[in-house]
């Protein structure tokens, strides 16, 4: 019997916070579950790092928890397509596995949003996130001059990272503005137990970092790197000397998935019911492709998720209260960091909005949308096939980017060649 | 107790923790380009997380592997720049 082939009750995709604790309630529930992830690591982007140290808190308890739920777990397997109902093809350093389901959940996170800026390709300008993974796993940060522009609640937690790592964090810029980050602040205590904003500002007080509100990079320079930075706020424009410029916007949801199989989206969101059942049966979606609401909402969704696919709908609905909270305080958080027009419409003509093609703003804005710019200019259409761009131009000129076409990752040939002609069900 | 792996970046030889990534490897290295862009200009990690392909380089030969997903092991051949 071929091992490329296996079937289980429950198989959860993404096993970052949401896809442990999903893994986790179904397997606890005894149903025969699998949790896969495309890295070498369990525990995504936000506890990387955290398996093989232990850590603290919560990634050293969920990490434990599914181990003590007994589901089977499958690293660097990335699910590509679905060949047929019930079926996903992964790609895994074994070669191709299919994979059956009686019960999916889709648990597969967000990635960072970035919005183009002169200078924004140069060697030197990194993801917010991407820079805090890295760092994690030992990117040397040492005696680095650091700006951090963007927004979000993030951006403290990177500074006190980068700054543990012996960074010089020059700068911390949030474009949102003072009045509505106060209001967000006000709002906490009602919302939500952890009061995020609070207890940032007072660490970046202690950090000695300067944190400035309503300001963002409007460009970054250098010749084969990075080596400046030039900041705007609604005083003066000035510019920074610096090694390193973490930029980010926020995350979007990764709906690729979702939307192969598909699952109805709205508002670039994925829909859920109660029980964080998609649009189509037997799919579950649990944490940031719902809505970003970070690891609090995450874990509480994705423990929904699996008690509602294991068939026990009365443990997933005594979370609801819970997620009812998480829910609030992802929505003050929206409002609280939302964008301001600016920092939308920062590139110039020659700016590459398509980093894998190359395609400047100038040749993308004479079309009237994402299809025909596509086709005529192959933006969106390199490696990372518009999960960078596809963010940009939505925020830039408003066009929608879905893409819900197979593979929806890049895969060896290999892995789409090889049929197996056996029917479904027929192994095990 | 940590074990160590060793690697060569373009041809120079580097030893590193075993668990990190190529792309840390290459930044211990003193490396900021790690690869072209099709118009010829350099670029480096942006996402670190395995969705921009910014990072792209040729591993024993093969190119573009994501080095931010790509754990080094003994013997490996990473080339920038390709």
């Amino acid at each position: 019997m071929s091992d490329t082939r296996s079937r289980f009750e429950v198989v959860v995709v993404g096993a970052g916070p949401a896809g442990l604790a999903a893994a986790a309630a179904a397997a606890e529930c005894g149903r025969r579950t699998l949790v896969l992830d495309a890295t070498p690591w369990l525990g995504g982007q936000i506890w990387r790092g955290r398996e093989a140290k232990g850590g603290p808190g919560s990634a050293k308890r969920w990490l434990a928890r599914l181990q003590a739920a007994g589901a089977a777990v499958a690293r660097q397997t990335t699910v590509v397509a679905s060949p047929g109902p019930g079926v996903l093809l992964a790609e895994s350093p074994e070669g191709p596995r299919e994979i059956e389901w009686e019960k999916l959940i889709l648990t597969i996170g967000a990635r960072e949003l970035f919005l183009p800026f002169p200078g924004w390709t140069l060697p030197g300008v990194v993801g917010i996130g991407g820079l805090q993974v890295l760092v994690k796993g030992g990117w040397p940060l040492a005696g680095k001059r650091i700006v951090i522009a963007g927004s979000g609640p993030l951006l403290f937690a990177a500074a006190a990272e980068y700054r543990a790592a012996g960074a010089d964090v020059v700068l911390i810029a949030e474009q949102a503005d003072l009045a509505r980050l106060v209001r967000f602040g006000l709002s906490l205590p009602r919302l939500a137990p952890g009061k995020i904003l609070q207890a940032a500002q007072y660490q970046a007080a202690l950090l000695g970092v300067p944190y400035r509100t309503g300001c963002w990079a409007v460009s970054a320079q250098g010749a084969d790197r990075l080596e400046g930075v030039t900041l705007r706020s609604a005083r003066r424009t000035w510019t920074e000397r610096c090694d390193v410029l973490a930029t980010g916007f926020g995350f979007l949801p990764n709906l690729e998935l979702p939307r192969l199989l598909g699952c109805r989206t709205e508002n670039g969101a994925a829909v859920v019911d109660d029980r964080q059942e998609s649009s189509q049966a037997g799919i579950f979606i649990a944490g940031e492709p719902t809505g970003i609401g970070g690891e609090g909402r995450a874990l509480v969704e994705g423990l929904i998720a699996g008690f509602a696919a294991a068939g026990r709908p009365e443990r997933a609905g005594r979370l609801w209260r819970k997620r009812r909270r998480a829910l609030a305080f992802s929505r003050a958080m929206d409002r609280a960091f939302a964008l301001r027009d600016e920092v939308r419409d920062l590139a110039s003509p020659e700016t590459p909005i398509c980093r894998c093609e190359d395609v400047p703003r100038r040749d993308l804005e004479k079309y009237g949308g994402w299809r025909a710019a596509k086709l005529h200019t192959r933006c969106g259409m390199g490696p990372c096939q518009g999960r960078i761009c596809g963010g940009a131009v939505e925020k830039l000129f408003g066009w929608d980017a879905a893409s819900n076409r197979p593979p929806v990752f890049p895969v060896s040939i290999g892995t789409l060649r090889e049929p197996d002609p056996r029917p479904s069900g027929a192994s095990d | 107790m940590t074990e160590i792996v060793s690697l060569t970046i373009n041809g120079r030889p580097i030893r590193v923790p075993s668990g990190t990534v190529v792309a840390v490897a290459l930044a211990l290295a003193g490396e900021s380009r790690f690869r072209r862009s099709v118009g010829g200009h350099p670029r480096g990690p942006l996402c670190g997380m395995g969705v921009c392909f910014e990072c792209s380089v040729t591993i024993d030969g093969r190119p573009h592997c994501r080095s931010c997903q790509t754990l080094c092991a003994d013997g490996m051949e990473v080339r920038t720049d390709e």
